[in-house]
């Protein structure tokens, strides 16, 4: 008992202030992407073709998918130019799927709050199911690690429930496999109306890096799924993800 | 001369393999599991060629054979060899094959056959998974309970099935497949541009387990010779991976039997290692860290500094954490005898990693097929005999001691290298009819790759075997004549990849 005494009073307090105070991000953390303004020179696609999932959009100028990106850096490495770079903006969930595109010169519309008679029903507390289906686990460690006391996700009234039928929003993780598609549908069928839908990770946005895969569908989006916000990243940042939550809520601006 | 000698990290001519009629395949294999050996890998290519890979307790070589497997299917070595069954019961799905006289055959992912209208149960019906029969206890007494394939918390889809009497349970099955996506039937034509990511993404809490591997076959295949400062950053950030997971896993384990202490501070201290790796290369996962012939990211001296400011300061609040599971009789009371997998039976099925050391099998890659700089760091061996999940526990609790002492002398040996490249250009043909073999230590044991080129150098096949492949088996067996209420410490003191087993 002395011990476990001894112990607590070494191992402190240690949840993070978020979102009053940012915690320190590694600094090789890889955040929204600035783009060249300008077509780059001799038509150069090396970027394009770099890229495992197509997330680069070939027009005069380049935009990207942040629905797709996985945060590899191939096209950075690839570019001659040093023009395409991360920078460490950990805010990227959105609200609408089409947001997600990243384009040189335009803000980037990161997630509003939902609308007031949505709020008031969960802006206090929102109950998720967590399905995962199909993806490669890193998204479910990184949902799992804001229940830990470094995050505390039930200081604000978020909590991961053990069955639909507690649940407000279905958070869903992976591309959607052929195999999961009818557990899925089950599960939402099992979430009370009104509920939403969070999709976590390239993979429940748009397949991510199996996107090709005849196994899968392609996300919730491929698999039809309205989806109420969008939390990009190969997985996301515990703290994107937080924050995505909270935007949706209203309680960071 | 009825096997071919193959190194970790080395490739082989397939003309070298030695092709045995099948029926000389099959009872090579028994034989040898018979005597010292055991199975790191039997699997079936497209035109059926089939492989098998051995280790023996008595070196670092491995050995392997080929054969052209029958394609009206074959009789089953599994009565006497049950290493095998599970990857006699994947041939069969993969190709279509019946499989006869095997004790247990059924789908293991439940996907149609790759590139053949074959079935081996000639199923018509699209596939669902875990539609299959279960094994059935019969009588008054007897109830069945499922659970899954979706769970109460952060977790990977699978379906278990115990059959009981009141609590006690006599059999569980645990049907998977439902994160199945692929990665196997795609990897055959590769690489292709999207490999790197589906080998990172094979199991995705062994990022740097599989990754390596896929680099040490590809490095073999390719002939590379990686800078040492490349090997050492790899194995910081694989032993990075196992810390940061042994942590969370002992939190867990503390968790299912009520023990909030350690739950809570490892579960913030498993955040604290896996940002350590992030202060790798940016991700906590250390995605895009490694590449065949190298790393992506140098670690100077400034970031050495800071690691091994950081190794000091996590380690010792771990090991405090963990330290109170040892003084606490009530918790000890809980996981000792619980769980158990009797040696005999681990051996049996082929349990790897720590759930096999938990059974005093001395299984390490690191230590029995050494790669990078473990050929000069030795670990040390851990091996409790009980198979509980106080044995999985301690065996965990010993290799975080030794991963940080490694660690401490890896930075060290790092921040006195001179500062030099990180990686050598891989060239883009790899040679054509070779296999290649790259094996890792990840956090759950050995992480087999195996690549085989066709004609013109690509890969006609590509094997890749998740400890998890062997240990769900292992699970199973622990729950026997448990209670029901004890499987969710069983599961975490196992902590298996599904997605890793799925592919
Ligand atoms: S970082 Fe994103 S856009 Fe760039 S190559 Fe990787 S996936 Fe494609
Ligand atoms: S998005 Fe990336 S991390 Fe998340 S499940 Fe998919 S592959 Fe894994």
């Amino acid at each position: 008992m002395l011990k476990i005494l001894a112990s607590r009073l070494r191992q402190g307090h240690r949840t993070n202030a978020f979102p009053e105070e940012v915690p320190p991000m590694p600094d090789r953390f890889r955040g929204l992407p600035e783009l060249p303004g300008e077509p780059c020179p001799g038509g150069c696609r090396a970027c394009v073709d770099a890229c495992p999932t197509e997330a680069i959009g070939e027009g005069p100028r380049i935009t990207l998918d942040l629905g797709r990106c996985l945060f590899c850096t191939a096209c950075t490495d690839a570019c001659p130019e040093h023009t395409l770079r991360f920078t460490d903006e950990f805010r990227l969930a959105t609200r609408a799927r089409e947001d997600l595109l990243a384009a040189p010169g335009e803000a980037y519309r990161v997630a509003g709050a939902l609308e007031a008679k949505a709020l008031a029903l969960f802006g206090r507390s929102l109950k998720l199911r967590v399905v995962s289906a199909g993806g490669c686990n890193g998204c479910e460690v990184d949902v799992n690690v804001l229940g830990t006391i470094g995050w505390d996700l039930g200081r604000f009234g978020i909590q991961v429930v053990a069955s639909p039928r507690h649940a407000d929003a279905v958070l869903i993780c992976g591309p959607v496999t052929r195999n999961m598609e009818l557990a899925l549908a089950k599960t939402l069928a099992a979430t009370p109306d009104p509920k939403l839908v969070i999709a976590v990770g390239a993979c429940a946005i748009s397949g991510g890096p199996y996107r090709d895969q005849e196994e899968q569908l392609c996300g919730a989006v491929g698999a039809g799924i309205p989806v109420d916000l969008f939390i990009p990243g190969c997985p996301p940042h515990p703290l994107t993800i937080l924050d995505g939550l909270l935007r949706l809520l209203d309680r960071v601006k | 001369m009825t096997s071919a000698p193959i190194s970790n990290g080395t490739a082989i001519p397939l003309s070298e393999v030695p092709a045995l009629p099948f029926p000389d395949f099959q009872e090579f294999i028994v034989e040898a599991c018979g005597d010292d050996h055991r199975l790191v890998a039997l699997f079936a290519g497209q035109d059926l060629e089939g492989f098998a890979v051995l280790a023996s307790g008595a070196g670092p070589v491995l050995r392997v054979v080929r054969t052209t497997i029958p394609a009206a299917g074959f009789p089953s070595i599994t009565p006497r060899c049950p290493e095998a069954h599970l990857f006699e019961r994947e041939i069969a799905e993969q190709r279509g094959l019946k499989i006869f006289g095997h004790p247990w055959f059924k789908p293991v992912r439940y996907h149609r056959a790759l590139g053949t209208p074959r079935d081996a149960w000639d199923r018509t019906a699209p596939i669902q998974p875990g539609v299959a029969p279960f094994y059935r206890v019969e009588g008054r007494q007897v109830h069945e309970v499922g659970v899954g394939p979706v769970h109460a918390g952060v977790i990977e889809p699978g379906h278990f099935r115990f059959q009981c009497s009141g609590e006690t349970v006599f059999n569980l099955e645990i049907a998977l497949g439902y994160q199945h996506r692929g990665i196997e039937r795609t990897l055959a034509g590769g690489p292709h541009r999207s490999t790197l990511k589906h080998m990172e993404t094979a199991s995705g809490d062994t990022t740097i387990g599989h990754l390596w591997a896929h680099c040490l076959a590809m490095e073999g295949l390719l002939d590379l010779e990686v800078p040492l400062r490349a090997n050492l950053i790899r194995a910081v950030a694989l032993e990075l991976e196992r810390l940061a997971n042994h942590t969370g896993d002992l939190g867990a384990i503390a968790g299912d039997v009520g023990f909030l202490p350690t739950m809570s501070y490892c579960g913030r201290l498993r955040g604290d290692w896996l940002n350590m790796t992030a202060a790798l290369c940016g991700s906590r996962l250390g995605r895009d860290l490694l590449k065949p012939g190298g790393v992506r990211f140098d670690v100077d001296a400034a970031r050495v500094e800071d690691l091994r400011g950081r190794l000091e300061a996590t380690a010792a609040d771990t090991l405090n954490a963990v330290d109170l599971i040892w003084h606490t009789p009530s918790v000890l009371a809980r996981l000792e005898g619980t769980g158990r997998v009797i040696p005999a039976q681990a051996k049996n099925i082929g349990l790897v990693g720590p759930a096999g050391r938990a059974c005093g099998l001395d299984r390490d890659v690191r230590r029995a097929h050494p790669f990078g700089p473990f050929q000069e760091a030795a670990i040390p061996g851990v091996n409790e005999d009980m198979g509980d999940v106080a044995a999985r526990a301690r065996v965990r609790a010993q290799e975080i001691q030794s991963s940080v002492e490694f660690l401490r002398w890896a930075l060290d040996v790092l921040r006195a290298l001179p500062p030099g490249p990180i990686e050598v250009q891989a060239p883009r043909a790899l040679p054509p009819d070779h296999l290649a073999l790259g094996m890792t230590e990840g956090w759950r044991g050995e992480v087999v790759h195996l690549a085989v080129t066709d004609g013109d150098g690509r890969f006609s096949r590509y094997k890749i075997v998740d400890p998890s492949f062997h240990n769900w088996t292992g699970l199973a067996l622990a729950l026997r004549g448990e209670e029901i209420s004890d499987f969710p410490l069983c599961n975490k003191s196992f902590n298996l990849s599904y997605c890793g087993f799925d592919l």
